[in-house]
């Protein structure tokens, strides 16, 4: 009974996958593509938790954190890009 | 005794976060515009992985009997990471000029710019 609703768990969020990755090709404009692009990271972030769940081992839990920590860096890299057309300014008199 | 317990309150988690998920897929898809699909996206989807990442963390002290700390930290680290992210992309969007759905009556920060700049 607990696998099957390991399964069922992974089931729906590879749908709810999908559904995001249909927002990523149709999206209108670039801020919807990249929401659903951090919302994908925080599926995956699920995905490894449950699987490490059916494969009982520990081994993926750095995974996780590491998964979380990308997800959030992108983003802000790709808002910061969006917002002000550079991601890492070098002028240090324009302050 | 206490193993069924334990595995029904972890089974029950992790399946309320995956549905959570789902919720969030759902709204991002049928919202008309990009705050909105933002507000669903960045509430639900973080709800459903703290949910989640609980069950595991829950779990693997059962089986194990070792307190996995990275778990606790990773559920903190989402918590806290994952509205600001929304909230940059948001701002760059409203900065960049993407455009509100039809129905939207009311803008008070267009109003507040409009205000400081004179």
């Amino acid at each position: 009974m607990f696998s099957f609703v390991l399964h069922a768990s992974l089931v729906l969020i590879a749908l709810s996958m999908i559904g995001f990755i249909y927002r990523v090709i149709k999206g209108p404009s670039t801020p919807d593509r990249v929401v659903a692009l951090d919302a994908i990271g925080i599926n995956l972030v699920a995905i490894t938790s449950i699987l490490s769940i059916l494969l009982k081992t520990t081994a993926f839990l750095e995974v996780i954190l590491l998964i979380g920590i990308l997800a959030f860096i992108g983003t802000v890299a790709f808002s910061k890009y969006l917002e002000k057309g550079v991601v890492v300014e070098h002028d240090r008199n324009n302050h | 005794m206490i193993e069924i317990i334990i595995n029904i309150i972890t089974g029950t988690l992790i399946f309320l976060g995956a549905a959570l998920t789902v919720v969030a897929a759902f709204g991002v898809i049928k919202l008309p515009d990009v705050y909105t699909r933002n507000h669903a996206a960045s509430k639900s989807a973080t709800l459903g992985i703290m949910c989640i990442l609980l069950g595991t963390c829950l779990y693997f002290f059962q089986t194990e009997g070792v307190f996995n700390s990275r778990l606790i930290l990773a559920i903190a680290f989402i918590f806290i990471t994952s509205p600001v992210a929304g909230h940059l992309v948001i701002r760059a969007a409203y900065n960049t000029n993407v455009p509100m759905c039809d129905h939207t009556i009311r803008d008070d920060l267009k109003q507040q710019q409009k205000i400081t700049s004179e």
